[in-house]
């Protein structure tokens, strides 16, 4: 029987700059922002709107007819955020609102910067802050201020400026890069947890599905083939046979091994499922199928619950395998 | 072409955080099982899967692929996945069996909100122009939809506490719910709002969780079940992703999704409104009468597990038929900001 134990789990942060290239309409309006200025356009029922749409909502038509309107409008609707979440427009507490820009017809959301529920109310007037150095991005709208404040209102602390992009020869803007970041807790499954506490020892445990008897490291919550739960643990050896291999020849970002070097299925003996792995200690052109290979395992005050505790496998320079010994498990 | 029906129904527990993966194996494993112990169904049996999740809110790239896991996919399966509730999910698979290529499919929902920061993850859904680089979360959107309908006359903060305590007191009979307990609308309207204009009791708890939904052609499932839930009615609707251009307190998504599913007649409505704003507008919107009995389970401000309550709506109307309670029903899903995208099931129990 085995004991629950809490399962691992560590914060993960992914991050991507998101690049979008622009269609006519919105590459006009993200250049007339660099501009410091905002651009709609009218749909066939005359009616503008603001941010630009590309197709016209009942015929759904191609728009063309762009309109300045003001960088002044009315608050049509509002709500409060008392804490911020990162990337909004102001980092301390603010309104959204949906904005009718005086010309427009339909409404912009963005940020009100006001410092509480009492200064902010449907109707009220508010006007554009830019950002100090627009790029063409809908960021280049800082936030709104009530539109009678002063310049002496301070700027509001507000989230870092998304990148300027390459622009056509005549200076139309062409894309936007949105980066988004975001940050979880990634939590590893109980069998999975075992697994990386045993690696911290040193050890390789793998699981038997209790229906079709195969053996996996890592282990699974439910084997793939019969759906159920794994859970008979096997101490498994830190040696096996290369199935299969590529040899990596391209550089690609975050490489930390130069090219060329060999990733390779690695079977563990008494496993039944390869996992990756990296083959050195010998030259990329002699790793072959059914290479008998063992851990290499890195200084033991380096290890923790990772496979990162093996630095790679390495031939053990016993005969080969034969084909038909692991042709199932390819 | 056969008519299609619901014969099984199961959800996990719906908790606030479980430790498991983002990728729902562990909610799966103990959900399915319980769907295939009801309707004495196993793995072979299935002829068509599909299932609803999101990598964003996992965090993780092809996260459907690891749930896969948990229904066990050799031999190979027929198997597809939607990137939204799993209620269009099932929309999938009630096609898989109307082409007459399968006979059977079970439909799975998934997400473990907790992960992340979820009314933050949820803003990636907005345009990604001109809308999603402001970060807005989804409890803000809500706030401007709900205070355009309160300041327009069109519901009160009291209509909005009712539809919570009325939630929250049936969800108190469902032993998967999140929330539930027996308030006054007063003490309710006595609490602080927390995102101006909503307060707490008016929005959906953020949720991890899992259900599932077993379908099968009407004669196989007369074979599995004595009342199968047959789906007369299956449409979906769509509203501008321009929030500001919309007319947000109606959902003209539902009324056009509604009509084209004929819902008179119906005694029974599962809604899925993760703000109690939410469910007068869809209520409006269908035109459902006060005969009209909206919820038993709670709904989703009792219990809202991303990309599986829009599934697990259908589910609850379904069981009503199964065992028997009602004779039609209706069951809504909605996916997107401020109701962007929705969808309406009329199941009825055919002799």
């Amino acid at each position: 029987m085995i004991t629950e134990e809490t399962p691992l789990h560590a914060p993960l942060e992914i991050g991507f700059d998101y690049t979008r290239s622009l269609g006519p309409v919105l590459a006009h309006f993200m250049t007339q922002l660099a501009n410091r200025r905002i651009t709609g356009i009218r749909g066939s029922d005359g009616r503008v709107h603001v941010p630009p749409v590309e197709y016209d909502p009942h015929t759904a038509e191609a728009l063309t007819e762009f309109v300045d309107v003001s960088d002044v409008g009315t608050v049509r609707t509002w709500s409060w955020v008392s804490h911020p979440v990162e990337g909004q427009p102001i980092q301390r507490p603010f309104a959204w609102a949906l904005i009718t820009l005086d010309g427009a017809d339909t409404a912009l959301l963005h940020a009100v910067d006001v410092d509480s529920t009492e200064q902010i109310h449907t109707g009220m007037r508010v006007r554009v802050r830019w950002a100090d150095e627009p790029v063409g991005h809908i960021t280049d709208i800082a936030y709104f201020v009530p539109a009678d404040a002063g310049e002496e209102r301070g700027d509001a602390p507000t989230p870092p400026r998304p990148p300027a992009t390459e622009r056509a020869e005549d200076g139309t803007v062409r894309t936007v890069i949105t980066p988004i970041q975001l940050d979880y807790t990634h939590s590893v499954s109980p069998e999975e947890s075992r697994y990386l506490r045993a690696l911290a020892e040193g050890r390789m445990l793998g699981q038997r599905c209790p229906e079709c008897e195969k053996v996996y490291i890592p282990p699974r919550g439910a084997c793939p083939t019969d759906g159920v739960p794994t859970t008979t643990e096997v101490e498994l050896p830190d040696t096996g046979i290369v199935t299969t291999f590529c040899i990596v020849n391209v550089p690609f970002l975050g490489q930390r091994i130069q090219p060329p070097y060999v990733t390779a299925y690695i079977l563990l003996d008494g496993a039944d499922i390869p996992f990756l792995h990296l083959v050195l200690g010998c030259e990329a052109d002699e790793v072959r199928m059914g290479m008998r290979v063992r851990a290499a395992w890195k200084p033991r005050e380096e290890w923790e619950t990772s496979l990162q505790n093996v630095s790679h496998f390495e031939p053990t320079g016993e005969p080969d395998a034969p084909y038909d010994s692991y042709a199932h498990h390819l | 072409m056969s008519n299609v029906a619901v014969v099984g129904f199961a959800q996990a527990p719906n908790v606030r955080n479980t430790q498991g993966t983002t990728n729902g194996v562990e909610m799966l494993v103990p959900t399915l099982a319980e769907a295939f112990e009801q309707t004495g169904l196993s793995k072979s049996d299935i002829g068509f899967w599909c299932s609803g999740s999101s990598d964003y809110l996992a965090g993780r790239a092809f996260s459907f692929i690891s749930a896969v896991d948990a229904i066990g996919a050799f031999p190979p399966i027929n198997e597809s996945h939607v990137e939204m509730d799993a209620a269009w999910a099932l929309y999938e698979a009630w096609v898989k069996i109307l082409t007459g290529e399968v006979d059977t499919a079970l439909v799975y929902g998934f997400g473990k909100s907790s992960a992340g920061t979820l009314r933050r993850v949820l803003s990636l859904q907005l345009d990604p122009y001109v809308a999603g680089p402001l970060w807005p979360d989804s409890i803000s959107i809500a706030g401007l939809q709900a205070r355009l309908g309160l300041e327009s006359g069109r519901w009160t903060e009291e209509a909005m506490a009712e539809v919570a305590a009325r939630s929250l007191a049936d969800a108190t009979t469902n032993d998967r719910a999140q929330r539930s307990g027996d308030a006054e609308v007063a003490e309710l309207l006595a609490n602080p709002v927390v995102a101006d204009p909503l307060r707490a009791h008016d929005i959906a708890p953020v949720t991890d969780g899992a259900s599932v939904v077993v379908l099968a052609a009407e004669e196989r499932a007369r074979e599995i079940v004595d009342r199968p839930a047959v789906i007369t009615g299956f449409e979906h609707r769509i509203d501008s992703p321009s929030l500001g251009s919309r007319d947000l307190t109606d959902s003209p998504s539902t009324r056009a999704a509604a009509a084209a599913a004929g819902i008179d007649g119906v005694e029974l409505a599962e809604l899925h409104a993760p703000f109690t704003h939410q469910e007068l507008i869809l209520r409006e919107a269908l035109g459902l009468d006060s005969g009209v009995r909206v919820n038993p389970s709670g709904g989703a401000l009792a219990a809202n597990p991303m990309f599986a309550a829009g599934l697990t709506r259908i589910g609850e109307a379904a069981k009503q038929i199964i065992d028997g309670t009602a004779g039609k029903v209706l069951a809504h899903a909605t996916s997107g900001p401020a109701l962007q995208q929705n969808l309406v099931t009329v199941l009825e129990g055919i002799r």
